[in-house]
């Protein structure tokens, strides 16, 4: 065993081991800069889809939107991710890493494949967009940088589990998990799946770039691309809700309602989102009616299930610790009083909001296969995965942030006050964003499109004023959206520079175990406390009103259209 | 902070639940359930789903079948390419190829009547999106994909290639007509 040291964080009562702090914070930085390159790159997207502006030539638009598909939703979370299941696993188990120096090889490996996928991306001859849909091709390198950084990826998930052994055979802490801890280890059972299914499409894809496959079927691509493209996002949802358990539990206090409903609601995401690499296929040839409707249902919305049940578990935590100290008026005095001010809270309020009611329903209603063909491939799919992976992912793993720079950085945020904002900015713009992207999507208007003018097009089709509107406000709360970003990056980077340095606490030697924690008074009232979150009850109902409304809407503007069969 | 703790109460699989949450559980399974049977009864009762008839094909021989319809069928042509407006008779099977950056030919449909449409694509994926109805299904090469279409409303449509295809991906959009 390597000699390691562990801090207790004075601000936090958490325990950092050395090694596993490094790593937290070299992932954590490195998904910054990835962040930082999309946003950037984000400003070409949204200025060329606003017709007015139309700013960049189509040949850069396509490079350029490939790589801010990849930079955002690969690169930053992933990076973001691991440092999020180092912390999971050896942070709140107060454990030492397990082979740290496997984990900087998965960190080299993510590193290099980054990297080289960047490269081929900017060098121009990859242009195929993150789904490099064969028979498109792109530079070998493309592949082989994205074969790397999943290899890499793969070895952190294996060395988190290794952690969680050594936790156990160390005895660190004393009965279970924590719930954190177990939305950590969904997402990581679903990452090893999604990974494994990537190397079986993009290693004879990479050899079919060097020449050495003569071909890849192209609907056998689409089919395994997407259960790595699909399950990827599931383990966003892992990850994201996971945090959101823990800012509950940080901010607030909170602990789950039912450890029973909470965690069975994760082991329903193991069992059932792996089928959902048919949302992506529903208006596809080839693959058979049933197949399709059981798999985008995950088998009967099973897992539509688990996240609604988080969806009221965990603002229902919130409003129990609330009740507890006292803020029982009302329906709502509970949310009325919490402290909004505080980004971690904020972010992760408006993530989970946001998440909920535009990704989720929207996440539904194109997901159901009839459905799916009046909004497959317009805009409205970009609107609904930003509002899942932008509101939801990205927002929560800032409101992480916040708590973690004073806590894992040891530095104090510079400029608090701006740090207030900026959840209310990013998020507000986003939920904007979608929903004008959602309407013109809804309008017909095409994603991973240069010019909807058609311009040099003989037979151009003319779309209604509405939706060069539409697309207009994508442009504008596209850019409110990026400044929101930037203050975002403004914040950590400057806190990380010049951000005061804090006390780091005492270091020891020897890891101290996870205290055992008493049953406490609200354990013996479940049950029996009768409806102990009415008030997110009522706000489950308006979600649910929601859902049903836009679902239905949805069927009569599909019954309206040409018959298929 | 229960959360981030392991759970006090060691057994937490013997958890009661509160009633919020069994309630909810509960009208989130029926709601579930009910879009579960929306979907599958909707192909017993609706009028819109997306047929799975697809067989393999090459480009020779799909064009060769296209060429028939073609040569058959043309009423007149279009545009400096001198695309060919085909109006096959109703219940036929009809013909469309996506290829870069293109589709061919245009075709000419009645309106009310059923034909069963054949899409295929040349080189890479295309999208199929018929505007203003807004009907998007991806084409995807190497597979034959036969939809049975039923045009409710007459006038000039547009297809739009929805698919990223490359370069002039912007300029691939055509008409159908129907009558
Ligand atoms: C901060 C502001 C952001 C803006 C203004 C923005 C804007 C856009 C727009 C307009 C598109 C659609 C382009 C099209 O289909 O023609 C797009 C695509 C995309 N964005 Fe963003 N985005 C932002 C942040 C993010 C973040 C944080 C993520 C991921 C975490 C992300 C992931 C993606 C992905 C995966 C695509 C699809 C690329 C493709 O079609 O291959 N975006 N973005
Ligand atoms: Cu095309
Ligand atoms: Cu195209």
């Amino acid at each position: 065993m390597t000699a390691t040291t562990y801090r207790t964080c004075p601000r936090s009562g958490l325990q950092f081991e050395a090694q596993a702090e490094k790593l937290m914070i070299a992932n954590a930085v490195t998904a910054v800069v990835a962040l930082l390159v999309g946003g950037i790159l984000a400003i070409g997207v949204a200025l060329t889809r606003w017709p007015a502006v139309h700013l960049l030539a189509a040949d850069t638009f396509y490079m350029v939107l490939t790589a801010h598909g990849i930079d955002m939703l690969i690169f930053w979370i992933i990076f973001f991710e691991v440092a999020v299941l180092y912390f999971c696993s050896s942070t709140l188990l107060r454990c030492r890493l397990a082979t740290p120096k496997i984990a900087w090889l998965a960190f080299a490996l993510m590193l290099i494949g980054a990297v080289v996928n960047n490269v081929a991306v900017f060098q121009g001859g990859s242009s195929v967009m993150m789904t490099s849909y064969v028979p498109m091709m792109a530079a070998p390198a493309f592949y082989l940088g994205l074969i790397l950084f999943a290899v890499g990826a793969l070895i952190a998930c294996f060395v988190f589990f290794g952690t969680l052994v050594v936790a156990r055979r160390e005895r660190t802490y004393e009965g279970s998990v924590p719930l954190v801890t177990f939305g950590a280890i969904t997402a990581a059972i679903i990452a090893v799946f999604t990974i494994a299914s990537g190397a079986i499409i993009l290693i004879p894809t990479f050899l079919m770039s060097v020449g050495l496959i003569q071909s890849v079927d192209a609907l056998v691509y689409r089919t395994i691309w997407w259960a790595f493209g699909h399950s990827s996002q599931q383990i966003n949802v892992a990850a994201h809700i996971s945090i959101w358990y823990a800012v509950a539990a940080i901010a607030f206090g909170a602990k789950p309602m039912s450890e029973r409903v909470s965690r069975g609601a994760f082991l329903l995401y193991i069992l059932f989102l792996q089928l959902a690499s048919a949302h992506h296929l529903l208006a596809d040839p080839g693959l058979g009616t049933a197949w399709k409707v059981v798999n985008t249902s995950y088998f009967m919305y099973f897992a539509v299930l688990a996240s609604m049940i988080h969806g009221l578990t965990i603002p229902g935590a919130i409003e129990v610790a609330q009740r507890q100290k006292g803020l029982t008026n009302g329906l709502f005095e509970w949310l009325r009083k919490a402290p909004w001010g505080n980004p971690v809270f904020s972010g992760m309020f408006i993530a989970l909001i946001g998440f909920g009611f535009l990704g989720g329903i929207s996440g539904v209603m194109m997901g159901t296969e009839q459905l799916n063909m009046i909004i497959h491939n317009t805009v409205y799919v970009p609107g609904h995965f930003h509002a899942t992976v932008v509101v939801g992912t990205t927002l929560s793993f800032m409101a992480l942030t916040y708590f973690l720079i004073p806590a894992l950085f040891r530095r104090e945020l510079i400029n608090p006050g701006l740090a207030q904002w900026q959840p209310y900015l990013f998020g507000l713009s986003m939920y904007f964003f979608c929903l004008v992207m959602m309407g013109a999507g809804t309008l017909g208007v095409s994603r991973r499109h240069w010019d909807m003018a058609f311009s040099g097009a003989a037979l151009a089709y003319e779309w209604p004023g509405a939706a060069y509107l539409m697309m207009a406000l994508v442009g504008i709360s596209g850019v409110v959206a990026i400044v929101g970003g930037a203050i975002y990056i403004y914040l950590t980077v400057g806190s990380l520079l010049w951000g005061r340095r804090l006390d780091e606490g005492a270091r020891s030697p020897t890891f101290t175990p996870v205290p055992r924690a008493a049953p406490t008074a609200v354990a013996q009232t479940y049950g029996s406390a009768g409806f102990a979150a009415p008030g997110t009850f009522v706000m489950a109902m308006v979600f649910l009103v929601a859902f049903v409304l836009y679902y239905f809407i949805n069927w009569k503007y599909l019954s309206q259209v040409w018959g298929l069969s | 902070m229960s959360a981030i703790l392991p759970p006090s109460e060691r057994l937490w699989w013997k958890h009661p639940l509160d009633r919020v949450e069994g309630t909810w559980i509960l009208i989130a399974l029926v709601w579930c359930l009910t879009m579960f049977a929306m979907m599958v009864g909707w192909h017993v009762y609706g009028r819109q789903n997306l047929s799975t008839e697809t067989y393999r094909t090459t480009p020779e021989q799909f064009t060769k079948k296209t060429q028939a319809m073609v040569d058959k069928h043309t009423v007149r042509t279009e545009t400096d390419q001198k695309i060919p407006v085909v109006a096959p008779p109703p219940g036929s099977d009809v013909y469309l190829i996506a290829r870069l950056w293109a589709f061919w030919p245009i075709l000419e449909l009645e309106k009310d009547k059923t034909y069963r449409l054949h899409l295929t694509a040349m080189d890479y994926n295309h999208g199929f999106s018929l505007q203003p109805a807004n009907i998007n299904i991806q084409v995807v090469p190497g597979y034959e994909h036969v939809v049975t279409v039923t045009p409710n409303k007459s006038g000039v449509y547009s297809i739009v290639c929805n698919e990223f295809c490359g370069i002039n991906h912007h300029t691939m959009v055509s008409r159908l007509y129907v009558k």
